[in-house]
């Protein structure tokens, strides 16, 4: 008994610094992507669009053979790479923004529904859920994109279709321990409306763990939309997406590795700040770990 | 125990038939698929016959209960590009696929369990922040992306493996060691939450207190209920294992099931997309379908049926 | 007098936390003879549980113990705790834990959690093992039980579970047992038996017996001897009868009071409880951790060292306080 009421060290000090400083760190470098995507116009000093195909595959600056008004040098069409590497965290970061509306929107909706209640619907919504897991991610968003023609809506729409469950478990399970509790029946006691009940008062309620699914789900946008565009079937040319810049570096990668070396860092860098992040949130406002 | 295993059996033929409906469907989503075949420069005439030879003029049910049935019989249509059997042309390639997928799953278990392990006996010290650190950054880089720059670094630089193409036993190394970065993660850190609740726990308090030394408390009595969540993740991260090798197989230009569906996106060959999105989602079902059975023989409190 | 089976002095236990080293065990001296009961009482965070947990050496890691002396059945344990206790653990001393459902592993069949360490231990056979198995566990009052070593705890009601884990400490045959609050998970009707099946054990093997219980209905039940735990101190320490009939510390004194005695106390009447919380533990303390709950208070309460006061024939009732037993005159 005493043993328990005691703090062992798993939790306190060091984790908590720990936790404390990844929500800091990660969220801090999270707003420097931020702003590096609103306030791109600004910081790019060329226009990522513009190819020179005199000035093809110039090297950074730490290359003896660099030109300086180039300074992270040129792609395989002579764009200078820095303002595309900027230009990049748009589509990044707006990709992920558009997919976890729509995925969160049906997420949450179907775990409301699911949560609150139970029985059937809960039934018919997890076996939607189990579908939907069951069907190979990649593969089925690169097939529903060639089909229904690649455009950055499109590919967000399908990305948003594929990606809610996360939301749906997490939002069906807080809606379960929710439903029983005082307010709640009192509410649906005094003939509060199922609909009022269900946005007014449970999901405002679960405000903080809807925030760390938002923010771990970011992060597997921002991956899976890299993917795609990889494999050639999301983000279109030349539109500079981080995972098109690293296909189209694929054909340099022995002589010029850099070209795909630093759009792959900074995809590395945003993602591990945006779960950082979300770890953090999670350990801070959850009651239980996962 | 049996009526346990028939309801999750119930629930798995529900969602194989919700998914083989979906992948029949993407053949519809482009449009009329008879003049995806003939081409869309092709004549009227044309796409008439194709519709007449391939059945596309008949109810859209009777369709999917004839694709259905034909697949139960490892009949998944022709390929259009191909012209021959599809089972043929995926039968040529899923070895890659499987070999791939299981090697990565094992070695991402062997190092996950004995890491998160060793990282639940102290936690917060050296081996549980050097796990943290690993689990941290193989959920964040990208693995195509690890995939290229290994290659520039073991292939190009140091020309330790091959550097892509080889069906030999070396051009296996580094792709089975990027899909496993990726799996890893998820695996060390369920086994390490686990065993950290385990440790915490009273029967494992009473097992010392029976004097068994640590390690038969640790391998018989505190790893077998730390195992239990683990069970049902290593299924569904195997799953993931096969169906994330289209991104490995196209980086490292291996001949897998998974290059094939991207190729065959590329060129329109529906019915080779179809099928193989089919044959991975069914493999998932199996898959934690039969993670259920194995936790349900583990833990004794499941088998009553109550779940 | 015969060899004590637990000789403990000055045990002190801390735990580091964020706020500060936590003092839980603050020099605690206990003996248990062969055939005899000690209960530990005190109520809950006062270290009962965690001089049980030192004891048996099954203390966190980070937990800091220190001692002046440390013998289990003879054996001196002062110098090299762990592994001498590892040996001892299950073979001479045995542990009864409070909560059966969470002491028992779910997933391993009870007749494997019997046998495990007496076949480690005494190299018995499987059926040897199991063979001794059903003897304890038909002593202990589980029917059938050769039929039923196959079955996992979750089979089992909460009283059985507690038969259980009697009768897997009993397995090899200690000769020191300790019970961790082995009632409290436990329905009224059910403690009741699982303590009269503990006592005749306890006649029958010559058991020493080192009970913990908040309860002192359990302490009336069972008990050759008390102590009373306080703030990580043992405030008072007295044979049974002298403990229900002349309690001398003013805190025993107010924890008799709050037990309702269905004689005494009129229906209806609220117990009576007492005044304030047990004080932080982080850091050092000084005087008599019960004084500003106590309302016989003195001057020197806040001053160490506390004079320890003997009353009664025998030495054996001896108490922590600045009053003397003629003072108390309320």
């Amino acid at each position: 008994m005493t043993a328990r009421s005691a703090k062992a060290p798993s939790n306190p000090v060091l984790r908590r610094i720990l936790t404390n400083s990844g929500v800091s760190i990660g969220g801090g470098v999270l707003i420097l992507f931020v702003l590096m995507a609103m306030l791109a116009p600004l910081l790019a000093p060329h226009d990522p669009f513009a190819q020179d195909l005199t000035r093809r595959l110039l090297p950074p600056f730490w290359h003896d053979r660099s030109v300086s008004e180039h300074l992270l040098g040129t792609d395989h069409l002579g764009r200078d790479y820095l303002s595309r590497l900027i230009f990049g965290a748009q589509v990044s970061l707006g990709v992920g923004l558009g997919v976890i509306m729509v995925a969160g929107a049906i997420g949450v909706t179907l775990g409301l529904l699911a949560g609150y209640f139970g029985g059937r619907v809960d039934m018919f919504i997890s076996f939607i859920i189990a579908t939907r897991l069951s069907l190979p991610i990649v593969l089925v968003a690169l097939a529903a994109v060639a089909v229904g023609g690649a455009s950055l809506r499109t590919l967000i729409i399908v990305m948003g279709l594929l990606l809610w469950d996360q939301f749906a478990v997490v939002t069906r399970a807080a809606t379960q321990s929710l439903r029983s509790q005082e307010f709640i029946v009192g509410l649906r006691a005094i003939g509060a409306s199922t609909p009022r009940i269900l946005f007014l008062e449970i999901l405002p309620n679960m405000r903080s763990t809807i925030l760390v699914v938002v923010t771990l789900e970011v992060a597997n946008v921002i991956l899976l939309e890299a993917a795609l565009s990889f494999l050639g079937l999301g983000v279109r040319p030349p539109t500079p997406s981080w995972g098109l810049m690293i296909a189209e570096g694929r054909d340099n990668i022995l002589f010029d590795p850099w070209l795909i070396a630093l759009p792959g860092s900074l995809l590395c860098l945003l993602v591990l700040a945006v779960n950082l992040f979300g770890d953090g949130m999670r350990d801070i406002t959850g009651p239980k770990r996962k | 125990m049996t009526l346990f295993i028939l309801k999750r059996l119930l629930i798995a033929f529900f969602v194989c038939l919700a998914v083989s409906a979906i992948s029949f469907a993407l053949m519809f989503l482009s449009g009329d698929p008879a003049i995806a075949i003939a081409g869309s420069g092709g004549r009227a005439e044309d796409a008439a016959a194709i519709r007449v030879a391939y059945g596309f003029d008949r109810p859209i049910l009777v369709q999917y209960a004839d694709w259905v049935w034909s697949a139960l019989h490892g009949d998944f249509g022709q390929s259009i590009y191909f012209n021959i059997p599809v089972s043929e042309i995926i039968g040529n390639r899923i070895g890659v696929t499987l070999t791939l997928g299981f090697v990565a799953f094992a070695v991402a278990l062997i190092v996950a369990v004995p890491l998160g392990i060793a990282a639940a006996m102290r936690p917060n010290g050296l081996i549980d922040r050097l796990a943290l650190i690993l689990a941290v950054t193989g959920q964040a880089i990208p693995s195509f992306w690890l995939g290229l720059m290994a290659i520039v670094v073991f292939g190009a630089w140091y020309g330790w493996v091959p550097i892509s193409g080889t069906e030999e036993w070396q051009g296996y190394i580094l792709p089975v060691i990027v899909l496993s970065y990726y799996a890893l993660p998820a695996m060390m850190r369920i086994t390490r939450s686990g065993m950290i609740d385990v440790l915490a726990s009273d029967y494992v308090r009473a097992a010392y207190a029976k004097g068994l030394p640590a390690h038969r408390v640790i391998w018989g009595h505190a790893l077998r209920n730390a195992v239990l969540p683990l069970v049902s993740l290593a299924a569904v991260q195997l799953g993931l294992l096969l169906s994330g090798s289209i991104v490995i197989e196209s980086v490292f230009a291996l001949n897998g099931m998974g290059r094939l569906a991207w190729e065959s996106l590329l060129r329109s060959d529906l019915p080779v997309v179809q099928a193989i999105i089919l044959l991975l989602s069914l493999l998932y079902v199996a898959l934690t379908t039969l993670a259920d059975i194995v936790n349900a023989m583990l833990d004794p409190r499941l088998r009553g049926g109550s779940i | 007098m015969t060899e004590p089976l637990l000789d403990i002095r000055n045990l002190r236990v801390s735990i580091p936390t964020e706020a500060g080293l936590l003092n839980a065990v603050r020099g605690v001296d206990l003996r248990v003879t062969p055939g005899d009961t000690l209960c530990l009482v005190g109520e809950s965070g006062c270290g009962k549980s965690l001089t049980a947990t030192a004891i048996m050496g099954l203390l966190p890691r980070y937990a800091i113990q220190k001692h002046d002396g440390f013998a289990i059945c003879g054996t001196d344990l002062s110098h090299n705790p762990n592994s001498a206790l590892r040996k001892l653990r299950g073979t001479r001393m045995a542990m009864i834990f409070q909560d059966p459902t969470a002491a028992l592993n779910p997933t391993l069949t009870i007749g494997r959690q019997l046998t495990e360490a007496v076949m480690l231990h005494e190299r018995l056979s499987r059926s040897a093992a199991d063979e001794r198995a059903i003897d304890l566990l038909d002593r202990v009052g589980i029917a059938r039980a050769a039929s039923r070593l196959s079955l996992y705890p979750h089979e089992f009601s909460g009283g059985q579970r507690q038969r259980i884990m009697i009768a897997q400490a009993l397995m090899c045959r200690p000769s020191l047992l300790i019970a961790d609050e082995p009632t409290t998970a436990l329905d009224v009707t059910i403690q009741a038996q699982i303590l009269s099946l503990l006592k005749d054990l306890q006649d029958e093997m010559g058991l020493g017996l080192l009970l913990i219980t908040h309860d002192l209905g359990v302490v009336a039940a069972v008990a050759t001897d008390v102590a009373v735990m306080y703030a990580g101190r043992i405030i008072e320490r007295t044979p049974r009868a002298e403990l229900l009939r002349h309690p001398a510390h003013p805190y025993t004194r107010n924890l008799m009071k709050a037990i309702p005695n269905p004689g005494v106390t009129p229906r209806g009447e609220p117990l009576p409880s007492i005044p304030g919380t047990v004080p932080g533990l982080i850091g050092d303390m000084v005087g008599c951790a019960f004084r500003d709950r106590c309302a016989q208070a003195l001057v020197p309460c806040g001053q160490d060292p506390l004079p320890s006061r003997t009353i009664g024939t025998g030495n054996r009732h001896s108490y922590e306080c600045w009053l003397s037993d003629e003072e108390d005159g309320a």
